[in-house]
Parts: structure tokens; sequence; C-alpha cells
């Protein structure tokens, strides 16, 4: 492993300025923060100092990302923490953060990193080998009750699956040995290809052992709400932590003494707002300098207006899910029809933000195990009333689910979407009854709680490129979602996930996208385009498919 | 008096248990559970019953509710399943901003109705009656979600005067040590971040007081135009009195009865009609905080959320019969 280990090195500064600087030059008649305003060209040093205000959808749960596990939370985590690996900037591949390289045994069950050296906490403790294995001890014995539920550790537990003591002690981790001052040693007890790029993950960033003990929680109490994580978070990040006034807005400084590139901001506002139209809004306003999950029906508006619009590479799939426990669903010959009746180009046209591409399969192209050999459905409305005939089912009537107030980086407008694939299921024959539910609980408990559904629209944003965490989470094992049994398929992807290395994955995954596609559980709609919105001042802010995206190198022009 | 406010506390307290118990049963009855609206599309149905088990859900509800009322008597209202926050403290940190836009809008509403009302109710059938009539009828017909993105269409996106969300705008350095922002900023000099959260409170302002303004300047109205025809008031300006002793005297201060009891009852209102109107803005109170606990489950923060409401209406109308009193001395004899 030769890469040098990056966090938005100085090279990357080039390329996000001119991801950044795209936008035309409209007048705008928006008053900055103030200041001369001085020249904004794209060969200008980027400016430093000054306040970057970002709005996000929703205040964070906790500032401790172990016990996080939503995008919102992650947010200023990104910003306060690193774990020993990072991604490549714009990519969803594992890059060198803490950990400058690591290499892993042949059998899969060990994986030595050697650390960067010379690297402080925000309290001025040193990060070393023995402050990272404290942190996979500290993971690892995190004790039974709130904090080893799923709502809180869940990163943990559906990777390393187990805990020293507790319900779930069955687990991948074994033991994390220091070598020396600068290399660790991770012992699992099972090969674990997808343990490297999840480390990248938030929730295994590395906390200051000393700030933990002196703020954590007591034994008992919930860890996510203890002093440490609403009010001493300490990483080795390029912010430091300094206040969080809930539902409002939490405030961090810059790093003078960060290892990496030092922050160009002075200071950085994190804000929630909920509605993706009060957030475009408030940066009309000139209330905040960025906000993340722009509305698609917004994005041609904000252009028009001069504002940046950044997108992010796809990296979630939306689909058509089928309940094969409902009949005649479980006729792979009505599946296919469903399949050959759907228009994708029509729904992306009708109901996601330009971009968006079509999906072929259950995990967008960036993700390993990606095939091109899997079978295509085109869209074929003959062919689709053909195969309803074969089957017996030409009156076929279908409860169709959707969800009516959210939306998700894979579902900009389920509404739309909705109305779209009616329209074309209808114009091959099928009766749909629209059956719409609030999204949370009452659609997921719908979709995903029982077998009191159809045919339903939901996806998936990945966490980290590895296709387990796609088609795991699909079908890894029977659901009441699909309805279906199908053991060739769970044992194959039982089989891969437990290979050593990704190289051995690559086929077995190949293999099940392929496998899954011809059994049809449901059908890929697409991978649409995230969207973020900054003002004409802001220069170095780079997209990440997996929102790694830390804000040492985004400057605000005054 | 007092024994009248005490008889009306102790009373409160029948209601407040009746209420806590429906509270705790229809939440519960709704469809969906919390530990789905905590894990969203990755909840497994062992994650589901192991969140079930750590959190008590899986108890019978009746003995969900002892635990609970139990609880409730040492003080502790429990901790939210969504954020993991005490519920008296995110209620405590958030409800000073639903006062102040209540508090705001009661202003918008009282100041311009009851001299709207008055005026209109002396010369029934002129111009600004009939301006005052046609204009209330409109205000009481607008839904509070439709006049809210009205006037951020307006005064927001058109106009660009006024901010749409939030209490006061990040950049501004503020310190909040009362969380009422307005008085804050006065109490701390921090005179741009007092004018920054007045700005802040236009809009919300308008939209959530334009109905009670519509319905104080009805009642104000009809109840002048009714003590106008007493006779105490013919024989007051027969008598010569000074017109504007007539007024105050004798037609306001008996018209107003009505008037306090409709404020009263809008303060209550303005509560409930707070928790859309923060929503629709982006206001940081309690509303868009209940209205993101009611979709996500969190049967703590609703039940806890739900009886503060239920207690602080019962001790406005308290006040509000308490101050008939004041009004009229006829009240305090009887």
């Amino acid at each position: 492993m030769t890469l040098r280990p990056t966090r938005l090195r100085k090279g990357m500064v080039v390329a996000a300025a001119a991801a950044l600087l795209m936008a035309g030059c409209a007048d705008s008649e928006r008053e900055g923060s103030g200041g001369d305003g001085g020249g904004g060209g794209g060969g200008d040093e980027p400016t430093t100092g000054g306040t970057f205000v970002f709005a996000g959808s929703a205040d964070p749960v906790t500032l401790d990302p172990f016990f996080a596990s939503d995008g919102e939370s992650f947010r200023p985590a990104r910003q306060i923490f690193e774990g020993l690996v990072g991604t490549k900037p714009g990519t969803a591949d594992p890059a060198p953060l803490l950990a400058t390289s690591w290499e892993t045994s042949e059998d899969g069950l060990s994986t030595t990193f050697m650390l960067e050296t010379g690297v402080k906490f925000h309290d001025g403790s040193d990060f070393n080998g023995e402050a990272a294995c404290w942190n996979f001890d500290r993971w690892y014995n995190t004790p039974p009750g709130i904090g080893q539920t799923e709502d809180q550790s869940y990163y943990w537990i559906s990777l390393f699956k187990g805990f020293a003591e507790g319900e779930l002690t069955d687990s991948v981790f074994e033991s994390c040995t220091v070598d020396g001052e600068d290399q660790i040693t991770v012992k699992l007890t099972q090969p674990f290809a997808g343990f490297v790029p999840a480390l990248s993950l938030p929730s295994f960033s590395m906390q200051s052992q000393a700030a933990i003990e002196e703020y954590g929680a007591a034994e008992g109490d919930d860890p996510s709400q203890s002093a440490y994580a609403t009010e001493h978070p300490t990483g080795t990040g390029p912010f430091v932590f300094d206040s969080w006034e809930r539902e409002n807005q939490i405030t961090l400084q810059r790093n003078d003494d960060y290892w990496g590139d030092v922050a160009l901001v002075d200071t950085v506002q994190i804000v929630p707002i909920a509605e993706p139209r009060a957030r475009a809004d408030a940066l009309e306003n000139g209330e905040i300098d960025g906000f993340d999950l722009v509305g698609p029906a917004d994005i041609a508006g904000l252009e028009e207006d001069g504002f940046q619009i950044l997108e992010r590479p796809a990296f979630n799939v939306l689909y058509l899910g089928i309940n094969q426990g409902q009949k005649p669903l479980d006729d792979i010959r009505v599946r296919q029809a469903i399949a050959h009746a759907i228009d994708k180009d029509e729904v992306i046209s009708n109901s996601m933000p330009e971009g968006t591409v079509p999906a072929t399969q259950f995990v967008p192209d960036l993700v390993n195990g990606y095939s091109e050999d899997v079978t295509s459905y085109e869209h074929d409305p003959d062919k689709a009333r053909d195969l309803l005939a074969e089957a017996g089912a030409e009156d076929l009537t279908l409860m169709f689910n959707y969800p009516t107030d959210v939306t998700r980086p894979y579902m900009p407008s389920p509404g739309d979407t909705f109305n779209v694939i009616r329209g074309q299921l209808e114009e091959v024959g099928i009766t749909v009854e629209g059956t719409p539910d609030v999204w949370s609980p009452d659609y997921l408990d719908r979709v995903q709680g029982g077998n009191d559904h159809g045919i339903h629209l939901l996806g998936w944003t990945g966490d980290y490129n590895d296709t387990d965490n796609f088609l795991g989470v699909f079908f890894g094992r029977p659901s009441n979602e699909w309805g279906f049994d199908n053991k060739q398929i769970f044992d194959l992807l039982t089989e891969a996930r437990g290979l050593p290395t990704v190289e051995e994955q690559l086929p077995l995954y190949q293999d099940a996208n392929e496998q899954i596609m011809e059994f049809l559980p449901g059908i890929p709609i697409a991978s649409p385009v995230p969207s973020l919105a900054f003002a004409e001042n802001v220069q170095g802010y780079v997209a990440s498919p997996v929102q790694d995206e830390p804000w040492n190198l985004v400057s605000v022009e005054e | 008096m007092l024994r009248f406010i005490v008889r009306r506390l102790a009373l409160m307290v029948p209601v407040l248990v009746g209420l806590s118990i429906l509270l705790f049963v229809w939440i519960r009855k709704l469809p969906g559970d919390p530990a789905r609206a905590m894990l969203g599309e990755r909840a497994t149905d062992s994650a589901i019953a192991q969140i079930n088990q750590v959190y008590g859900f899986d108890k019978p509800v009746l003995q969900q509710y002892f635990i609970y009322t139990g609880r409730l008597l040492s003080g502790d209202f429990g901790d939210s399943t969504r954020d993991g926050r005490p519920v008296l403290e995110s209620f405590i940190e958030q409800f000073p901003g639903t006062i102040e836009l209540t508090l705001a809008a009661l202003i918008i509403a009282v100041v311009l109705g009851v001299p709207l009302g008055f005026a209109a109710g002396r010369r029934i059938g002129g111009w600004l009656d009939n301006f005052v009539v046609t204009g209330s009828l409109l205000g009481v017909a607008t839904p509070v979600f439709f006049l809210a993105i009205l006037l951020k269409l307006v005064f927001a996106d058109w106009l660009d005067w006024l901010p749409t969300s939030r209490r006061q705008d990040a950049r501004v350095e503020a310190t909040h040590p009362t969380n009422f922002y307005v008085l804050d900023g006065l109490l701390t000099r921090e005179w741009d971040a007092s004018w920054d959260a007045i700005l802040h409170l236009v809009l919300p302002a308008v939209a959530l007081g334009t109905i009670p303004l519509a319905i104080i300047v009805r009642i104000t109205r009809a109840s002048v135009a009714e003590v106008m025809g007493e006779d105490y008031v013919r024989t007051a300006i027969s008598k010569g009195l000074a017109p504007k002793l007539v007024n105050r005297r004798h037609i306001l201060r008996n018209a107003l009865l009505p008037v306090v009891t409709t404020i009263g009852l809008q303060t209550g209102l303005l509560l409930s009609g707070a928790v859309l109107t923060e929503s629709v803005f982006e206001f940081q109170g309690i509303g868009g905080y209940l209205f993101l606990s009611i979709s996500q489950r969190d049967y703590p923060v609703v039940q806890g959320y739900i009886l503060f409401i239920a207690l602080i209406y019962s001790m406005v109308n308290l006040a509000v019969d308490v101050s008939y009193g004041l009004i009229d001395p006829r009240v305090r004899v009887s």
C-alpha cells in the first residue's frame, strides 16, 4: 500500500474549486456577509477565515458517532473525527487516513495497520497504537442495554455481529493488539472482506480515551446522550467542537493544530432545516452558505439564480419491491411482465433529477460485484401482456404501496414515481390499487412488518463500498418485504460474505447479481443523483458518494 | 377568590389523569411501532424485538402505564426514543420559542383586533365596518398553512424582506440565557440579535395571529354594538358625559367581558396552532419537535408534551376566569 494519507490534500483544491466554479455569473441581489467582496476567479487562492453555514435536514441524534447511524449525526462527526480508514475523495473506495497503510493476512483473519505519527486529539492526548486499540476495545465492550440496540450501535452489530458480553456474543471481532507506537493488529474470528472499507464509516472514528473517561456515560445510562456525546466530542479531525444548541445549531472551530491541511474557514455552523424548499429559501436569503438534499423541483430555479449545484455520485438504488407472499406475484412470468411494463427512462424523466441513471441490478455501478451480464428486461408492453396471458393473470389487480411524506436520496419524489409507474402498469392491463401510507413508521411497518402489501417503492443508500451492504441488506435472509425463500440466493450471499478478500468475493457477487436478476424478486428502477446547493462564493466542496465530506478545504469568499 | 382558584386547581388533577390515560392508550393504538420508526429501512425482526424489550414496549399497556405514572410522580417524564433527550429538558428548552411566537401572534391579534372591532362596532354599517367585516371573514376563512405559504412567497421569495425559517440567523452572535430570543438580546445588549429575532418572528406571528385577529375583531364589534344599545350608555350620553369617558367607562369596559373570554380561548388555540405554524416556518419551538415525535411514535415526548400543553391551557383558562373578577365587579361579588 503506497497511497499517501489523504484528507483532501492540496492537490484536490484545483479539482474541488473547478467543481464548484461551474455555475454561471448571474447577477445576485443578495448581500454577502459583509466585507469588500474580493474577486472570485478560478485561479484565485482560496479565501481563509470567515464562517461556513451549512443546513442539513435534521438535528443530529448524538455527537458520539459510534452510537449513531444517521447521516445528520455523521455530518458533524466527519469534521470532528477521523477513522483509521477514509475514502478517496469523490469515491467510495477506501483510502488511508489515520492508518497510513494496512496488510491483511491470507486467511483474512488478521489485519495490521501502520498508523500516522504525531497526531493528537483535540484535548492534547496522543493518537497512537494504544489509543487505536482502546477504541476497538471500547466498541467491543459496549455494556449491555440501550447501547447494544441496533438503534444505537447499528454498524457494530451489523458488521461485527456481537459484543464481549450481553445477548449478542458471537462477535467477528476477536482482539486488537498494540505492536508499537505506530502499529496495531486487529484479529477477527472469521474472514470479513468488507472489514477495511467498513472502517471508513464515521461510527468507527477514533475518539479520545481521556475525554470519554472524563465525560462518558455512567453504567446503565444512555451512552448516546452522555456529557461526552453532547458537549465534549473529541477527535483528531480538522474542526474542534465548540457548542451544540439542540434543534438549533452546531458550532465548530478550526483545529489550528490539525495534522493534515488546516481548515480554511475559522468557524463552521450546521443548522437543521427540515424542508428542502425552506433550505432553498434560506440559501436564497443568504442565511446559509450551502445545504444538502436539494429538492428536484428547486434545482433549475437555484441554478437560474446563480447558485451552484453539486451532484453526489449516485450510490443508491430505488427499486419496485414485489411481495411473493401475495399470489400471483410468486409466478415469475407475472414479475417479468411487470418488469417489461416499466419504462425506466420515462420514470426518471418525470420524477427524478437530471443525471439519474436507470438501474439494471440491485447495486449501483460504483459497487464491487456490479455485473454487466445481468438479465435485462427492456420496456415492451406487448411482451408484458403476453406474459400475463401466459400466466393466466390478464385481469390482474395489484396493491401498489408508496410513501407520501418523505424524500430519500434514492426516492426524491415517491408520489410522482408512483404515478408514472401506475400509468405504465395500467397500459398493459394491470389494475392498480394505489395504497399510500405515511413513511415512518406506517409505510415501513406495512411493507416490512407483514404480508399486507403487493408491490412497493423502496431503496437503499450505501454506507461504504461493499456488495453485502446492498445485497445482504435486501436478500440476506427471508423477509416480509419480499416474501420468498430462495435458499440458493441466501447461501450464495452468505458464502460470498465469508470470503477473506474482495478479489475472491467479486465473482460470487457478480454471480449473485445475475441470479437475482433472473429470479427477479423486484425491479431495480434507478440510482438518482442527490444534489447539494451552494452560494456563489463557496469554493472547495468535494461531494462524496458516501458523504465523506470533510470541510477543511471549503472556503467562503467575503 | 382564593377558594375559587384552589378549587379550580384541584379540578385540574382528574382532568390531567384522565388525559394521560387517554393519551397513553391512543398513541399505542396507532398503527406502526416506535422500534420500526427508530430503525427505518434497516429494521429486522430481531432488532425490533430487542428494542421493544430494552425500552419496555413489549410489556402489557397497563403495566407500562403504571411504570410511566410512577416515574411522573418523581418528576421523570422519560427520555425521547428518537434522540434520547429527557422530555422535560427538551420541553423547557423549546417552549420559550412557542411562547414567544404565541405572544407575538396574540399581540398582533389584540392590538389590532380590539380597536378595529371597537371602531367598527361604534358605527355599524359604515365604511370601516364593512371593511372590517369583509377582512375578518377572509381572515377566519384562510387556513393557516395557506396563509403561511402565501406570506413566504410574497415577503421572502419575491420581496426578499423577511427570513422564512428558524428563530435567528446562524451568523448572528447571540447568547441565549433564557431561550426567549428577543428578550435574550435585550438582556445581553446584543441589539442586533434581538432585532434579528423580531424579524424572524414577523411572518410566523402574522400567519398564526390572523385567525384570532379576525375572531377578536368580530366579537369586539358585536359586543360593542350590543352595549351601545344599553340604557346606561344612552343615559350617560344624554346626561352630557364626555364621549371619551362614555367610550372607556361605559362601552369598552362592559363590552370587554366576552372579548377577554375569546382572548383566553384563543390563547389555548394559538398554542395548538403554533405547532402547525412552527412546522411550516421551521421555527424552533415545541411544534416541529412534537410533529416529528408523533410521526416517529416517540411515546414519551408525545405524552409529556401534550400533558404540558393541557396543563398550560388549563392555567390560561383559569387566569381568564380570574381576570373576569378584575374587569367586572359583579363577577367578583358573585
